[in-house]
């Protein structure tokens, strides 16, 4: 197995050390920025979508303001429309589709397989490279101006509408590659570069997860790049396509855009429960409850997505028909998510729960994903769809989807992964009352958003009637506890960085094999290529010690 | 509004659909709770009577076929129930009964403008009689629209090239509203209105009253919305008065000022006498003709400095609408 380490025509001089701390195998910024370390790519990448997720919650603050009184409150409609776009935008395409997937699978998941790297390291690197440049287009079309079509780019409105909407879909169009490279990377990575030992069935659940998710990037992103490359055509070269009033037909857009962006959700939420499914058995001390039916079941959601895009069309005037297939269809979801639900809630029982921060998230997303998954029953249900449809319901819904979801997976495996990442330990209790403020913000912003919506308040609206204004006014205040709650986060994370104490190779005891090098680990990994011999989550075959203390004996003392 | 009205789910039904709706919305709302609970408290309870204890060690993980095949189908008998309400639902929705009473209903970019089945129109609102099938044709003259009245129960888009079509029973009579539910944009800045004031106008501005009526006054109404309307004292408006009325309410405000300033048309003021620079270079004078014109078939004379983006009013305004109209543009000479 010759990794490309090996093979790269490498200067001599500042060849990385394979056996040095990863951080610190090469220096300076070039070394970073010519990197093929799937470690260092993971981390390059994190700090983009940190800063990705800075943006768009900036927006989301502004939105929320903007909504606390009717009427104006700081901006005008037009910057209204322009500020929500940007928010969905950024948060989908900039944030939640390269977040987990990109950021910490990109760092874990050839560290779980036993792996030197990921099989295309340079691959690897130009996809980060294409999703900076993707990026730079969608800044661009910012500071030109900026988008007022909402993240969907529903046409004819797309493209009779004056902002930028061109640069805007193609930076969206360039991110798609880098999508698309990174899932084939791990495809290829999972099937070929496992370890000695690491047969299908040992495979840790985050690496199930992982690939589901990359099947769906392959299969489904080429569709969003053919859809917005048809809508550029359109606007600069006047095709009819889209535009009725050119002979195109509008809702044919909508056909193509979820036919990526339903599966998209996909790509956004299966990261998030392979996370969780590492830390509900971390943190129990206890095997995953249904290992296999939890991992079928990711590549079930992944199957089953591309089925549903129509239900986001249940009244734009597709055939009943049709409508009646997609509602059933989609009623089929709850299954596989259900079944996830169920074998998490077994995993905690009769085991040994440690609530540490990252196992508050993962409870979190439990409770979060629940009602995400049980509001969607409201909304694949036809007749009561027609109501709630495009209204503050559904922008409700997926919002505890994704970041009641996806965001709490995320927060949880940053903090789970941060020592590895960064092999300093965080303040735990500081950790406790920032999400303590997360999750009663997230909670009080969308539970008032549920409410209006089903009692009529149309998403997307920059004024509304007087009746709805103490949701809105509550969803603001919540909107600024939540906020409250990400800056303590930066703060503890910036505190760990600058001050943390040193972690042991392996801070929370997990039998997860990515713990099994140092933390951080060296540049090559492991120091020889592992033998893997057990499961990643064989915790009855540790000592009593190593349970309780963790694995290395030095952790005693570190833990507060 | 009193706090225990703040947290009811849905708001008042007032039409045929709405009872079974909200027993179908309320059971999927119950079940949800109980499931929620059922859920969480067996995971809360999990955490607190199984926490970390020194000495106690987690048992390992087994396997329960039973239990594993139990929540996998289980549910499924649940969704077979839902789908099959749902979409039961969905059938009467899409359903209209032969004898429904048409109402044309035509989008654009702020307004929405409802034609009777005698030829009278409202804009941006509309009045429909109580205990009659109504059915709404509806279709879009630029992007995509949404046809929203909660407090019936429907939804429907309106799709530039299309007719699509929705329709309801009203039970009670009064005042609701209806709303644009599929995002349609905003106009750049403010547009000043009839009473002077600067208003935002865009997707959240393209909604208004649904007046529900006996129907003992629907013929009166139907004559009604030929005629020009009435002052509070009984007398009719002058044709100048009525075309400032049809100004704001056709929405002619959100391109045309009065004031002399130019927006995304041209002013009224001082215009009617006068000639205008067309697009090609020609100037014409504009007289009655050519304001009826103007307003009908927007595109064929456009004048100098402007883009050809006026909706065409051709089927929207009845032939004393014109008439108010152009006396009202005349009086601002
Ligand atoms: C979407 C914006 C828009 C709306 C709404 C609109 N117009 Fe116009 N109108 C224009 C533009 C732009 C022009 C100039 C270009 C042209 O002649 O088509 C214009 C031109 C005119 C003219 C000719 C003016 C001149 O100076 O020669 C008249 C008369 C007119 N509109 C009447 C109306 C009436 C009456 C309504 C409402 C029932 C209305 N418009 C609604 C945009 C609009
Ligand atoms: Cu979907
Ligand atoms: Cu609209």
């Amino acid at each position: 197995m010759a990794t490309e380490a090996e093979i790269a025509p490498s200067h001599h001089h500042d060849e990385p050390d394979p056996n040095a701390n990863y951080l610190i195998a090469s220096k300076g910024v070039w070394s970073w920025l010519t990197t093929l370390d799937h470690k260092r790519i993971g981390v390059m990448y994190l700090i983009s979508v940190t800063l990705a997720f800075f943006m768009g919650g900036m927006f989301a603050l502004l939105i929320r303001l903007e909504l606390l009184t009717p009427g104006r409150t700081i901006m005008g409609a037009a910057t209204y429309n322009r500020v929500f776009t940007l928010h969905g935008a950024i948060m989908v395409f900039l944030f939640i589709i390269p977040s987990i997937p990109a950021a910490m699978g990109n760092f874990i998941l050839p560290i779980m397989l036993g792996a030197k790297d990921v099989a295309f390291p340079r691959l690897n690197l130009m996809s980060f490279y294409i999703y900076v440049i993707g990026a730079i287009f969608c800044l661009f079309s910012i500071v030109s101006g900026a988008v007022d079509t909402g993240w969907t780019f529903y046409t004819p409105y797309s493209t009779t509408s004056s902002s930028s909407v061109v640069s805007m879909t193609l930076g969206v169009f360039i991110l798609g590659f880098s999508s698309i490279l990174t899932g084939l990377n791990f495809i290829v990575t999972i099937h070929k570069l496992r370890a000695p030992g690491m047969h299908w069935r040992r495979l840790p659940l985050f690496v199930w997860g992982m690939y589901a998710t990359s099947v769906i990037q392959v299969l489904a992103t080429p569709v969003l790049a053919i859809t917005l490359a048809l809508l550029a055509m359109e606007k600069v070269l006047g095709l009819g396509i889209f535009d009725a009033s050119l002979g195109g037909d509008p809702v044919l857009f909508q056909h193509f855009f979820w036919f990526y962006s339903h599966p998209a959700v996909y790509i956004m939420i299966v990261p998030g429960m392979a996370i969780v499914s590492e830390l509900f058995a971390t943190f129990s001390r206890r095997a995953v409850f249904g290992y296999f039916a939890i991992a079928m079941s990711s590549l079930g959601l992944a199957l089953l997505g591309f089925l549903v895009w129509g239900h986001h069309m249940f009244t734009s005037g597709q055939s009943e028909f049709s409508t009646m297939v997609f509602s059933g269809l989609t009623m089929l979801v709850a299954i596989p998510s259900g079944v996830k639900v169920f074998n998490w809630t077994a995993t905690l029982y009769k085991g040994s729960i440690w609530l540490t921060t990252p196992m508050l998230y993962a409870l979190s997303f439990l409770v979060l994903f629940t009602i995400g998954g049980l509001t969607g029953l409201f909304l694949g249900t036809l007749s009561v769809d027609i109501h709630l449809h495009d209204t503050y319901f559904v922008v409700a819904h997926f919002h505890y989807v994704m970041m009641g979801g996806t965001v709490m997976g995320f927060l949880g495996g940053l903090l789970y992964w941060w020592p590895k990442i960064t092999g300093k330990l965080y303040n735990e209790p500081a950790a406790k009352v920032s999400w303590g403020f997360i999750f009663v913000g997230f909670n009080a912003v969308f539970i008032a958003q549920f409410i209006m919506g089903s009692r009529g308040m149309p998403r997307r609206y920059y004024d509304y009637v007087p009746e709805f204004r103490p949701y809105h006014a509550f969803s603001t205040y919540g909107s600024w506890v939540l906020a409250v709650g990400f800056f303590i986060l930066a703060g503890v994370l910036i505190q760990s960085l600058l001050k943390g104490a040193k972690s042991p190779p392996n801070p929370w005891g997990s039998a997860g094999f990515e713990w099994n090098t140092s933390s951080p680990p060296i540049y090559s990994n492991f120091a020889e290529t592992p033998v893997i011999t057990r499961g990643p989550y064989d915790y009855h075959e540790a000592t009593e010690e190593e349970l309780f203390d963790g694995f290395p004996e030095d952790f005693k003392k570190t833990e507060s | 509004m009193n706090s225990t009205d703040l947290m009811k789910q849905l708001p008042a039904q007032w039409s045929t659909f709405g009872p079974g709706y909200d027993w179908l919305f309320y059971f999927i709302y119950w079940m949800s709770v109980a499931l929620f609970v059922g859920i969480i408290g067996t995971a809360i309870f999990f955490v607190v009577k199984y926490r970390r204890r020194p000495g106690v060690k987690a048992e390992p993980t087994g396997h329960n076929l039973v239990m594993e095949l139990a929540w996998t189908v289980a549910p499924v008998i649940l969704l077979v129930l839902l789908f099959h309400w749902g979409f039961a639902g969905y059938v009467s929705l899409t359903s209209p009964p032969p004898d429904a009473m048409d109402i044309r209903v035509r989008a654009r970019k702020w307004s929405w403008d409802f034609e009777y089945p005698n030829g009278g129109h409202t804009a941006n609102s509309v009045t429909i009689p109580i205990n009659r099938p109504v059915r709404f044709v509806i279709s879009s003259e630029d992007v995509l629209h949404a046809m929203f009245i909660p407090a019936f129960r429907v939804k429907r888009d309106a799709v530039p090239g299309m007719y699509s079509t929705l329709w309801f029973q009203a039970t009670h009579t009064g005042d609701t509203r209806f709303y644009c539910a599929e995002y349609c944009g905003a106009a750049d800045a403010p547009v000043i209105g009839a009473d002077g004031v600067a208003r935002e106008t865009g997707h959240f501005s393209m909604g208004g009253p649904v007046h529900i009526i006996p129907q003992s006054q629907w013929q009166e109404f139907l004559v009604g919305i030929l005629r020009a309307p009435t002052h509070a004292n009984g007398t009719e408006f002058t044709p100048a008065e009525w075309g400032e009325q049809l100004y704001t309410a056709q929405n002619c405000n959100t391109c045309h000022s009065v004031n002399g300033s130019a927006m995304t048309g041209p002013t009224w003021q001082h215009i009617f006498g006068h000639d205008v620079a067309l697009a090609d270079g020609s100037h014409v004078p504009v007289d009655e003709n050519y304001v009826r014109r103007s307003i009908l078939e927007p595109n064929a004379q456009v004048v100098q400095g402007f883009n050809p983006v006026m909706p065409s009013y051709q089927g929207s305004l009845t032939d004393r609408q014109l008439d108010a109209l152009i006396a009202y543009i005349r009086s601002l000479r």
